[in-house]
């Protein structure tokens, strides 16, 4: 468990710690944790989800597993697997690799409850919101429905924990992933559009024009300007939702799995 | 008298197509810049500039090249190898360890020889090869699986084979050999795993091995004492070789440079200066002696492999003629050494550096207090790639400049962690991060800012270590740099172009869009009186010629 977290949530981290007793072995740095979420995202997330809970009775990202406790055991279930279940080995994840995933399953249980302070959310009133008041099919887009500017949200809930859907809709500068950064170009005809980056290199540029959601391929040479769009497009919803609003808006986000809603 | 004209005239008419399917001699590969048409050796002759007195493709015709051909390789590997040309047949390797012989003109398929690796192998970082050596009729091949191969050239049959290392302790080879007199030298990669690095040399004919140089000096060996005297690091301290290296046969030396100690982030067993890790050894080519060394960094917790070419010039120094090595390290910083001693001449940085501030007189670097990996993360320039790597530079001798792929902007989070060593494992202390934001830029799409780091050409003039200027890439960059007489300069990068620049200004020229990395070095030869130029990239052999 890193310090980082043990200033930020000192409190929840005492709780927690005087709860689970499978709670960290030893601390954890910042960049452990920042490391093994990258790994937890590669290797894991598609079976356990983004809050490590999609498995009964397997809920990794609370300290409820049956069968490991400690860090050691963790990271030995990781690269060993256990026979008889959908939990294969992953031998290609090396011991060091295991242990900042620990670090990172850790981090979550600690984490976990930072938007628990919400009332508890209505997926189905979130789902109004989310295509009325809040307006964000006008840059997202679920299913079908919805613009392609912004992040495609069909499977948010399979790929965000409800703690990250909390930040990016209260602070959306706080994380632009490098995937969704924005270009803002003029060409030398004094034409300007804005644009999702889905490609550069040092002759050309792809994005997906906002206005018209067109694919646009650049020549550089033919440009007279290309900067990046320093802060995120979507405003912030603090002061635009209620305290239940915000609750069942992320609901309805974390119900996204992939399927038809 | 007319049966002896005709003999004669036969002798003449043999001996002028003679060099069309001459074996390839120690004469030949000495004097390989004399048949510039040819590709004799891994960087082309044994001064490893990377540089050719072709001049047909020139900057004012270069925008006529196009596509003669290309070779898919059968390997979803990354295709590092730069081939050898032999009198209008091309040899070079499909990944991981597959020798094809094709013709150059038309790229068509003589034979391929196939080795299947020991399924204990285990190289770091790909199963990949970079190329091949000749000499007479034979083609060597170090393999991933720590063996030494030679191939009949004509017929792709296996002559022999003999075992360099375990691959089942980490040892694995991805370098092209050096072929020097009558002996093939190759070294061992393995750095990630503990190995004890060396360099040896075989018998070309027999395969039988020769010397043997331990990059790690053993007990009672100079150089000993720079490792713990209390624990055992030495055995299993790294200091692999990778990249092939030079001769100067005037000299009769031999220049090879080292790899980094392990475990590669975290020093606290191996508390000295850890030689030869990070240096390049100049050995004598018969007896693998050391004459010199120059440890470019002692005591690395960077991963700074010292696996670049040594490159070698004949320039004025000061005033005076001099042989000296134009090195660009993965730790930042441009040197050149005398190559007939290895006194330190130049040391500058040719990207942003924070872990060292300069060098006392002897050239050791000063380093920077508090710069080093720790639990927590230190962030360090250059990164743990490097200001550049393997991939080689190229020297121009009619500009004068020095050519550096280079990664600018770029560092890396040093985190260290405690690791026990334990056979055939990897052993590495820790684990570098990427300190840009969002962590790890995409291999496919590049969303990168130039602050996240770029790739360049950087061009220096080496009596100064002074950029003289700098061709951008929006991507960092894996390729090696050719340039010609023509004062052409060719290399290509991540983004998937194979380019030319010229080498005096580097203004572009030209590019083609080849839809793949580029992770190769390019080489040119000619055929039939027309100058070609070859790169790897993606999964393919690309080969250009001008218009006809």
């Amino acid at each position: 468990m890193g310090m980082w977290q043990f200033r930020i949530f000192p409190a929840i981290s005492m709780l927690l710690l005087g709860a689970l007793p499978v709670l960290a072995q030893h601390e954890y740095t910042e960049s452990e944790i920042e490391a093994g979420k990258a790994q937890y995202a590669i290797n894991c997330v598609r079976c356990h989800g983004p809050d490590g809970d999609n498995i009964t009775n397997a809920d990794i990202g609370h300290g409820k597993s049956r069968r490991a406790t400690t860090d050691a055991e963790f990271v030995a279930l990781i690269r060993e697997g256990i026979s008889g279940t959908r939990m294969v080995a992953f031998p290609n994840i090396n011991e060091q690799n295991a242990q900042t995933i620990v670090a990172y399953l850790r981090s979550m249980a600690s984490t976990a409850n930072a938007a628990a302070s919400l009332p508890p959310g209505d997926v189905a009133r979130g789902k109004t919101i989310f295509e009325g008041k809040g307006g964000c099919r006008t840059c997202h887009r679920v299913g079908d429905q919805g613009s392609r500017t912004g992040p495609d949200l069909s499977q948010i809930g399979a790929q965000r924990r409800v703690v990250e859907l909390h930040r990016s809709i209260l602070e959306p500068d706080a994380e632009i992933i490098p995937a969704n950064r924005f270009l803002r170009i003029v060409t030398k005809d004094g034409s300007a559009l804005t644009g999702k980056l889905l490609n550069q290199d040092s002759f050309t540029v792809q994005i997906l024009d906002v206005k018209d959601e067109k694919l646009k391929s650049f020549s550089k040479s033919n440009l007279r300007e290309y900067t990046f769009v320093s802060n995120s497009p979507m405003p912030s919803y603090k002061d635009k939702l209620s305290t239940q609003e915000l609750s069942d808006l992320i609901s309805y986000l974390a119900s996204l799995k992939g399927q038809a809603n | 008298m007319r049966r002896i004209n005709l003999r004669h005239m036969l002798f003449v008419v043999l001996t002028a197509t003679g060099s069309l399917y001459a074996q390839v001699s120690n004469d030949r590969i000495l004097r390989a810049a004399q048949e510039p048409q040819n590709w004799l050796t891994h960087h082309g002759n044994y001064n490893s500039q990377r540089y050719s007195t072709l001049s047909q493709i020139a900057p004012d015709n270069v925008k006529n090249l196009e596509l003669q051909w290309l070779f898919q390789a059968r390997s979803l590997e990354k295709f590092e190898a730069t081939p050898l040309v032999v009198d209008g047949i091309i040899y070079t390797v499909q990944a991981p360890n597959d020798i094809v012989a094709l013709d150059a003109a038309t790229g068509r398929l003589f034979w391929t020889y196939s080795h299947t690796p020991d399924p204990a192998a285990r190289p770091c970082c790909g199963r990949v090869n970079r190329g091949l050596a000749i000499l007479g009729d034979t083609l060597f091949m170090a393999t991933i699986d720590a063996r030494l191969i030679a191939v009949d050239a004509k017929s792709g049959r296996p002559l022999w084979d003999v075992a360099v290392a375990k691959p089942e302790s980490g040892y694995a080879m991805t370098l092209a050999p050096l072929v020097v007199k009558d002996k093939v030298i190759v070294g061992t990669a393995g750095g990630e795993y503990g190995i004890r690095g060396f360099l040896a040399a075989y018998d070309a004919k027999t395969g039988k091995e020769v010397w043997r140089f331990y990059t790690i000096p053993g007990p009672g060996e100079p150089g000993h004492e720079t490792w713990p005297s209390q624990n055992n690091a030495w055995e299993h301290g790294g200091a692999s070789v990778w990249v092939t290296g030079s001769y100067d046969p005037d000299l009769n030396l031999t220049y090879w440079g080292i790899g980094n100690p392990g475990p590669d982030w975290n020093g606290d067993e191996r508390n000295g200066d850890n030689l030869y890790s990070c240096s390049v050894v100049a050995l004598d080519a018969d007896t693998g002696k050391l004459k010199w060394y120059y440890q470019f960094s002692p005591h690395d917790e960077f991963d700074y492999d010292s696996t670049q070419v040594p490159v070698l010039a004949d320039m004025q120094w000061k005033g005076s003629p001099r042989k000296v090595m134009l090195w660009a390290n993965r730790n930042g910083f441009f040197y050149v050494l005398d190559r007939a001693t290895g006194q330190f001449l130049l040391g500058k940085p040719f990207v942003e550096v924070n872990w060292a501030s300069g060098f006392d007189e002897k050239g050791r670097p000063q380093r920077v207090p508090g710069m080093v990996p720790t639990a927590q993360g230190t962030s360090i320039l250059p990164g743990n790639q490097g200001g550049t790597n393997w991939y080689n530079p190229s020297y121009s001798p009619k500009t004068g400049l020095f050519y550096i792929p280079t990664w600018a902007n770029y560092s890396s989070l040093y985190v260290k962690q405690p690791e026990d060593y334990v056979e055939g494992r990897p052993f590495r202390g820790g684990t570098p991060r990427p300190t840009t934001p969002n962590g790890i830029r995409s291999t496919v799409n590049n969303y990168a800012k130039e602050d996240e780091g770029y790739g360049a050409i950087r061009a220096i003039d080496p009596h100064t270590g002074e950029m003289k200027w700098q061709f951008k890439m929006t991507d960092v960059t894996d390729a090696g740099v050719l340039t010609t007489a023509s004062n052409l300069l060719f290399s290509g990068g991540r983004e998937g172009y194979f380019y030319a620049l010229d080498a005096r200004d580097g203004k572009l020229l030209w590019k083609f869009p080849v839809g793949g990395r580029v992770v190769a070095g390019p080489m040119t030869f000619s055929s039939a009186g027309r100058q070609y130029v070859s790169i790897a990239a993606g999964n393919s052999l690309f080969t250009f010629a001008l218009k006809q």
